[in-house]
């Protein structure tokens, strides 16, 4: 058997006050695919971070072999140079720079400083056709889709003769077509001689593309799994990362269903720049109380611009439709107004539009509904503090007072502290929009259990999910939402993965 | 001593500028052998350093909110001029004058404010504009001339003392009393957030740290108010500026209002969809500046006995550097109005001492550039220190302390009494 590609064996790397990796090995066959599990935290990027030289060597402990030598890394160009190039979750292009520019950022083809950018087009042109990517170099990157972007880093790690590729949730942001189009790019380049680390939380696409799987929790190897041997799947993944078996990865939940809570009908909502592009077309749903009604869509279907045209007309305009609530007729035109009337948005995007990561968990949790807190001038902050304990607690947000800054929690926890904020809110009403996006599956477990008691305490919860397994297993009924029209109503029962994905596709215009 | 190291370390960005404000006044009572401190000194410096502090409060919440102002020294010196014309011109009584200028100022404020919170131009552009805008104006309102022959008592805003009251003591009694009232009030606010920090189980300071602390602020402020009474008491613009500092430091910090600008400089989006009216807020700081520029130009005029066209040249670059020597971040959401104030101190102090040894006005400037520089070069350094020990992998997953038995029982008392889970209605 030919020698491993990388090994890395008894990786320890502290920072005060805690132990992020404790003795950790990994062994990486030449020509892999090889996926890191493990629950957010549990020191899966600090490892990729060691191995590509962000943590340079010196301020851990342990060995890495690359290709038969011991490496020490100082920084990424080192790195890079020896051939690992690690994409982030959060990807590193400029939006106005073009394809061809991004490629060879920091890598430049020049002569004495001139870029020849015939040359360069013509290289990038080479690269891309390697991954599959057919536009124009010139083009600028904003306007491409996550999916392109995501190929445009690919290619920019091919022409940095990369061989061993670390790719950090690739697919996390990508919908189904792109991350397929993604995991068959990797087989490609496996073929071509290319090894590549993946870390993932999606279990389903691990499965089926890598060939080796080690479990990190809490900063140490548990286990590596040969994918070829034939009894992994999803389960003994997940029992591996959380240390538990998970009997059921949804709680159990008994609905109880009442009147009509909510309602829209002939929604239609045009795009807020171009006031002729119809984003949402003629859709009508409802939600009962007690209900969780999913919304399935493909990435573009209009999902997040839908529920963001009901909050207060956030997204959009033009809107016209009418709306119900409890049956009266209601105009919400302002986030504010929105609010009031009882309906809250838990965003996809936490960082984006949940969160002031400069704040601490109280003050988060008040944001939305800090009129409640207001005493004649000012703030009571007493209160304040118990209403966030209150939360802390009985979501089990973990952090040691509710005074921690929201910007280091982690994914999950940070997900709570946007959930408490909307409860504080009395919202009769919850619209959540990939509420376990980036979480990791203990916490994804704590979430859904959240979301069906609030359901069982008479709210009305609408979920947008990319994941089907996530909306078949939590919602009473679910939608398909293709090219912004509403094509079918599933019950619980009568909905699967195929069917959901048919009415997604469809030709809807 | 752990504890005071660790307690030093997590606050270093707070008490580092205290700490700079202190080596620099020692640095200059010794290189200008004493002069610094004497009571008609501290009393010059106080006057002389009000319009800066004055803008300072404005514009660190014009940066919180993630906006600049560059208008104010033009907008003072114009409102300043309008203010000297009314009384002069047109025998305007001063109160009215001094209110009708407060308008102005704010009416200036909400036009910058028209179009950065409701038309979306950047404030850096639209002050811009204003800064040539409002120092043509005021050339044009001044003819071009110095316009003094203003009323005493309006003249008394720049460079008035509060009046004696009491028996003649060598010193000032009203500004003592002042003084001890002040120290008094502080002692007895922060006893009272301590005891709350302490029933939440945050960390407070250990009480014979926090004895000391007040002891030596205590002393600081007697020390401070016994120089500014042996002198002429406290300035009239001294006890505008105390008044102005405690209630905008209210308004940030106790306020809704206050909870809204920072969280629209922390992240306006996430604001907007937490229902916040971010461009009312908006208006508002802007607006709040027009007038505090206003009274800045109305506080120069008064002390310098005459409006003057070349008023205000620089005011602004002052108070934006006050704000950020005070710690205020560019990127917003960050600083606070005791921040500004400290700010502008350092560099009220640094021109004040450097003037008494004689150094000149230019290498002055040069050197208050440098501190400005090193000021946020330490603040940037600070924050690479704490995010590099703090940041990747040190997600909180360490044990959480056990709360507060009081505080456990009066949650599960509210729980029982009306609310439930958390999120069920009835949580009044």
């Amino acid at each position: 058997m030919a020698p491993p590609i990388l090994e890395m064996r008894g990786i320890t790397k502290r920072f005060p006050g805690v132990l992020a990796l404790s003795d950790v090995t990994l062994s990486v066959e030449r020509g892999a695919i090889h996926a890191i599990c493990g629950e957010n935290g549990a020191g899966k990027s600090t490892l990729m971070k060691v191995l590509s030289g962000v943590y340079p060597y010196g301020s851990y402990d342990g060995e890495i072999v690359f290709e038969g030598q011991p490496v020490a890394f100082s920084n990424i160009r080192e790195s890079e140079a020896a051939g690992v190039v690690i994409i982030h979750q959060e990807l590193a292009l400029i939006p106005e720079l073009s394809i061809a520019e991004n490629i060879f950022l920091g890598n430049e083809t020049s002569k004495r400083g001139v870029i020849s950018w015939d040359e360069a087009n013509h290289r990038a042109i080479e690269l891309m056709a390697r991954v599959g990517l057919r536009e124009n170099p010139l083009t600028a990157v904003k306007h491409l889709g996550i999916g392109k972007q995501q190929l445009v880093e690919i290619a920019k790690a091919l022409s940095k003769e990369v061989r061993l590729l670390i790719l950090d949730e690739p697919t996390a942001a990508l919908n189904d077509d792109d991350s397929s189009h993604l995991l068959d790019l990797l087989k490609g380049l496996q073929g071509k001689g290319i090894t590549s680390i993946m870390i993932s939380h999606k279990l389903n696409e691990i499965e089926r593309v890598a060939d080796a799987i080690t479990i990190i929790r809490d900063g140490r190897t548990i286990e590596t799994l040969d994918v070829g041997s034939g009894d992994v799947d999803e389960d003994r993944i997940i029992r591996g990362m959380v240390g538990r078996d998970l009997e059921h990865r949804f709680p159990e939940h008994e609905p109880s269903i009442g009147d009509v809570l909510f309602e829209i009908s002939d929604w239609t909502v045009m795009h807020p720049q171009d006031h002729g592009r119809v984003v949402i077309r003629d859709a009508g749903l409802s939600v009962r109380r007690g209900e969780i009604v999913g919304i399935a869509g493909l990435m573009g279907a209009g999902r997040t611009e839908l529920a963001r045209s009901i909050f207060g007309r956030s997204y959009g305009s033009r809107t016209q439709g009418t709306m119900r609530l409890d049956g009266r007729e209601v105009q919400l035109t302002s986030v504010t107004a929105a609010i009031k009337a009882g309906i809250a948005y838990v965003s996809e995007d936490r960082k984006g539009l949940g969160l002031n990561l400069l704040d601490d968990i109280k003050t988060s949790v008040s944001a939305a509904a800090l009129d409640k807190l207001r005493r004649g001038l000012t703030v009571d902050e007493r209160e304040e503090v118990v209403v966030a304990e209150r939360y802390r607690r009985s979501f089990n947000i973990k952090a040691p007072t509710v005074t921690a800054g929201v910007g280091k929690l982690s994914g999950g926890n940070q997900q709570k502290v946007v959930l408490s904020k909307w409860m504080y809110t009395e919202p009769r009403l919850l619209i959540l929009d990939e509420p376990t996006r980036g979480i990791d599956v203990g916490a994804k477990f704590e979430i859904y259990g959240i979301i069906q008691s609030l359901a069982r305490e008479g709210k009305g919860v609408l979920v947008i999910s990319s994941e089907l397994p996530e909306l078949l297993g939590l919602c009473d009924r679910i939608y398909t939402l293709a090219e912004g029209v509403i094509t079918h109503e599933f019950d619980r029962e009568e909905a699967t993965q195929e069917s959901l994905m048919r009415h997604m596709t469809t030709d809807a215009r | 001593m752990s504890t005071l190291t660790h307690i030093l370390r997590g606050n270093i960005r707070q008490y580092g500028m205290i700490i700079a404000l202190a080596a620099i006044v020692l640095l200059f009572q010794f290189l200008t052998e004493g002069v610094l401190l004497k009571p008609l000194n501290v009393s010059n410096l106080v006057v002389q350093n009000a319009q800066i502090l004055i803008l300072a409060i404005g514009m660190v919440i014009v940066i919180v909110a993630r906006h600049i102002d560059l208008s104010v020294g033009s907008v003072a010196a114009f409102v300043g001029a309008a203010g000297a014309i009314m009384m002069t011109r047109y025998d305007v009584p001063w109160f009215l004058a001094v209110l009708l200028c407060l308008a102005l100022g704010a009416l200036i404020g909400a036009w910058h404010g028209f179009w950065v919170a409701y038309v979306g131009i950047p404030a850096f552009i639209v002050t811009l504009a204003s800064m040539l805008l409002f120092r043509g104006l005021t050339l044009v309102v001044l003819d071009g001339a110095t316009v003094g022959g203003l009323p005493e008592n309006f003249k008394k805003m720049g460079n008035g003392f509060l009046p004696e009251v009491g028996p003649d003591t060598d010193l000032h009694n009203l500004t003592m009393l002042m003084g001890i009232a002040g120290v008094a009030i502080m002692v007895f606010l922060d006893l009272r957030r301590r005891a709350a920090a302490k029933r939440y189980n945050f960390e407070v300071l250990p009480f014979p740290l926090f004895a000391l602390k007040h002891v030596v602020l205590g002393a600081v402020i007697i020390q401070f108010t016994y120089l500014i009474a042996d002198a002429r008491g406290l300035p009239i613009v001294g006890l505008i500026l105390f008044a102005l500092i405690a209630i905008y430091t209210f308004v940030m910090s106790r306020t809704v209002l206050g909870r809204h600008v920072y969280a629209i400089g922390g992240n306006v989006d996430a604001a907007t969809m937490s229902g916040v009216n971010t461009r009312r807020v908006d208006f508002l700081v802007m607006t709040n500046m027009g007038l505090l520029a206003g009274l800045a130009g109305l506080v120069t005029t008064a002390r310098l006995t005459a409006a003057n066209p070349k008023a205000g040249v620089n005011f602004e670059l002052d108070a934006i550097a006050a704000s950020f020597i005070g710690g205020a971040a560019v990127t917003g959401g960050v600083g606070t109005v005791i921040g500004a104030i400290i700010g502008g101190l350092v560099m009220g102090v640094l021109n004040n001492g450097m003037s008494l040894m004689g150094v000149s006005i230019d290498w002055q400037q040069a050197i208050k550039g440098l501190v400005l520089l090193a000021a946020v070069a330490f603040d940037v350094w600070n924050k690479k220190r704490t995010s590099a020990s703090g940041g990747a992998g040190a997600e909180q997953t360490e044990t959480t302390p056990p709360p507060p038995d009081e505080l456990v029982e009066e949650i599960e008392q509210r729980e029982a009494a009306d609310v439930g889970p958390p999120g069920s209605s009835g949580a009044r």
